[in-house]
């Protein structure tokens, strides 16, 4: 009974402990530095002609009346709130003159798949200032280097949630170097938020050809270079999704287009 | 040293040994260790005599086994662990209601270190676990104090598993750090942490001096069973806490939950209902009721409090605010609490009542004669 008992207690040490190095040694966690592999550009192989591309404009607005958000609440981390003297709103839903929307991530949806695009070596940036996104939405091309930095004097930790691509969660201090990453897949969009400071949140747009705008405050967008086609301009708003329309440009032809979301709509992921 | 059957000769100094006045049963005795914490020695005698009983049946036949005199320190330690236990729960729900979950995104190590800035998140996922690591070194205690003290097996190997519990609790919840708190995952650990605590709880309660006195066993003829009753209420409110956990991960949506909640009312009322017919005059498995209704009662009102919070109140919030935390901690603190008084109830009917001698009969005749 004693020998039965003791090679049980050394066997469930060693399994216990065999488990617990697997599993510290296992993690999904990736090195700032480490990306990646990129798939090859997807597409046809058609160039686009530069004497005949177009453009479409346009602007995004909200009809109807904003929803009423409540102030953040910085007292969690005193760092945060000394530097935010003013009172801080949420970025949801932010409207300007007319009911022009901020913060909306226009792009061509389809139909480019006779092209392909390559990967822009520039990268975006994506800043942490004041314990806020600063911006509160950005957007790249499947591949593009995001480049993270973090100009408070805080630690912040950077976790995309994205559901087409690979997840990470990385701390950085203050004065850490930038994180750069990137991801591989199309996804609009990717919600990124800081779990040290639960109300920091942002989105990372990620699109696979480089047609695309984030709106300002006074909601406009321009996509240039379009070769002559018919085309689905979709506009995503983190609070109540996605519209369409489409559209059709001739050569050298330039399009407006007016967006709208519909205010009394229920938000996105009801 | 009198020399027994199957008895290693060489181990007459070691920890465990023979008791020279016994009438040659081996018991256990940890005389150096004893001496060393000046913990009292029970002896006990263990009869190798009769059917091998499962842990069910051995709870109900306990009084026929109670060692001389309960060890209270035990007892007490015991309960201050289930304490410590429940404290640890409010602090795992703190941080999934702060959304704190992945504040620290490494582990074992906080941000490389033990003792990371406690700034915002960091502060509820950290102190989360420093108190898990708090409740672990307290189980090992628990485990090791049993063994040294409990003339019972089945409670040692209960303390045992104990220790089992909370060394998977660990890991899984180092599982949801570094796998990104994917949603089984993180129900699962949820749910463990309840199943810890009332292994635990039931500690507290099997080392207790009442349920180790003699007390008075009455028959229970009704059917079903009171003893059934009260183990598919506990399970039910194990099945609907398990729900609760994978709403709150987005496992699941509501609606099991809500489910589940409908449920378990209807258990716990089925058992009320036949404690009050059966054992109107019954003191301990009344007070017992009275318990479980009362936490029931406040967790269905707490269900629907948090029901509005989360769906409608806190909708447009920029933040885990005062009201939604405050809400949905309490609504999981308390759902622990009536599971722990639907536990106290199923062992205090295990402990008090025994199933009728007819029904006995019929059911196993080999049982039947114990």
């Amino acid at each position: 009974m004693k020998i039965w008992r003791s090679r049980t207690l050394v066997s469930s040490l060693a399994i216990g402990s065999a488990l617990v190095i697997t599993i510290a040694g296992c993690g999904k966690k990736e090195t700032p530095e480490s990306t990646e592999s990129v798939p090859a550009p997807a597409g046809g192989s058609a160039t686009i002609d530069p004497s005949t591309v177009g453009e479409v404009t346009g602007t995004v607005a909200l009809v109807g009346s904003a929803p009423t958000f409540k102030a953040i609440n910085m007292s969690a981390e005193p760092y945060c709130s000394k530097a935010n003297t003013k009172t801080v709103m949420p970025q949801d839903v932010v409207v300007g003159d007319k009911g022009a929307l901020d913060n909306v991530v226009v792009y061509v949806k389809d139909d480019l798949s006779k092209y392909s695009f390559d990967t822009p070596k520039d990268s975006v940036a994506l800043n942490q200032q004041g314990c806020m996104y600063e911006p509160h939405v950005v957007a790249l091309m499947a591949g593009q280097t995001l480049e993270v930095k973090n100009d408070d004097q805080t630690t912040h930790n950077i976790h995309p949630m994205p559901k087409d691509n690979r997840e990470w969660n990385t701390s950085q201090p203050p004065g850490a170097s930038p994180i750069d990453n990137s991801f591989a897949r199309q996804e609009v969009a990717i919600p990124v938020k800081c779990n040290v400071h639960p109300w920091m949140k942002g989105y990372i747009a990620v699109l696979k050809n480089p047609f695309f705008a984030v709106t300002t405050k006074d909601g406009k967008f321009d996509l240039k270079g379009l070769p002559p086609g018919t085309y689905t301009i979709e506009a995503w708003q983190e609070h109540y999704g996605v519209v369409d329309q489409q559209v059709t440009i001739g050569p050298k032809e330039s399009k407006s287009v007016h967006l709208s979301f519909n205010a009394s709509a229920p938000p996105a992921g009801d | 040293m009198a020399r027994l059957p199957g008895f290693n000769a060489g181990k007459t100094g070691s920890f465990w040994s023979l008791c020279a006045e016994c009438d040659g049963t081996r018991i256990r005795r940890p005389a150096a260790m004893t001496q060393l914490l000046r913990l009292p020695v029970i002896h006990s005698r263990l009869s190798r005599s009769g059917p091998k009983l499962g842990f069910w049946a051995k709870l109900g036949r306990n009084q026929r086994r109670m060692p001389a005199a309960p060890n209270q320190g035990v007892h007490r330690f015991a309960i201050f662990t289930a304490c410590c236990t429940v404290l640890l729960l409010t602090a795992g729900a703190l941080v999934t209601s702060n959304d704190a979950g992945l504040a620290v995104p490494d582990w074992p190590l906080s941000y490389g270190s033990l003792m990371p800035p406690m700034i915002g998140g960091i502060f509820y996922e950290h102190g989360h676990r420093m108190i898990a690591t708090l409740v672990g070194t307290l189980t090992i205690v628990l485990a090791v104090w049993l063994s040294l003290v409990e003339p019972r097996r089945w409670v040692r190997r209960l303390g045992w598993a104990a220790l089992g519990l909370v060394i998977a609790q660990g890991l899984l919840g180092g599982l949801t750090v570094l796998l990104y708190l994917p949603p089984a995952v993180s129900s699962a650990h949820a749910t463990l942490a309840q199943l810890y605590f009332i292994t635990v709880l039931s500690l507290a309660v099997f080392t207790s001096p009442w349920w180790q006195s003699d007390l008075e066993v009455r028959e229970d003829a009704g059917s079903p069973a009171l003893r059934t009753l009260a183990v598919a209420t506990t399970a039910s409110i194990v099945v609907q806490l398990i729900l609760g956990a994978a709403f709150r991960h987005n496992l699941f949506g509501i609606v099991p939950h809500l489910v589940g909640a409908g449920v378990a009312a209807v258990m716990v009322i089925l058992t009320g209902v036949a404690i009050k017919k059966r054992f109107r005059d019954f003191r301990p498995l009344r007070r017992a009721m009275v318990l479980l209704h009362a936490t029931f009662g406040t967790q269905i009102l707490l269900g629907g409090v948090t029901y509005w919070v989360v769906f409608y109140a806190s909708r447009n919030d920029p933040q885990p605010l005062p009201l939604f935390i405050s809400v949905t901690v309490a609504h999981v603190v308390v759902g622990a609490l009536t599971l722990a008084a639907s536990m106290l109830v199923t062992l205090t009917c295990y402990r008090i009542l025994r199933p009728s001698r007819a029904m006995e009969v019929s059911r196993s005749p080999e049982r039947a004669a114990i």
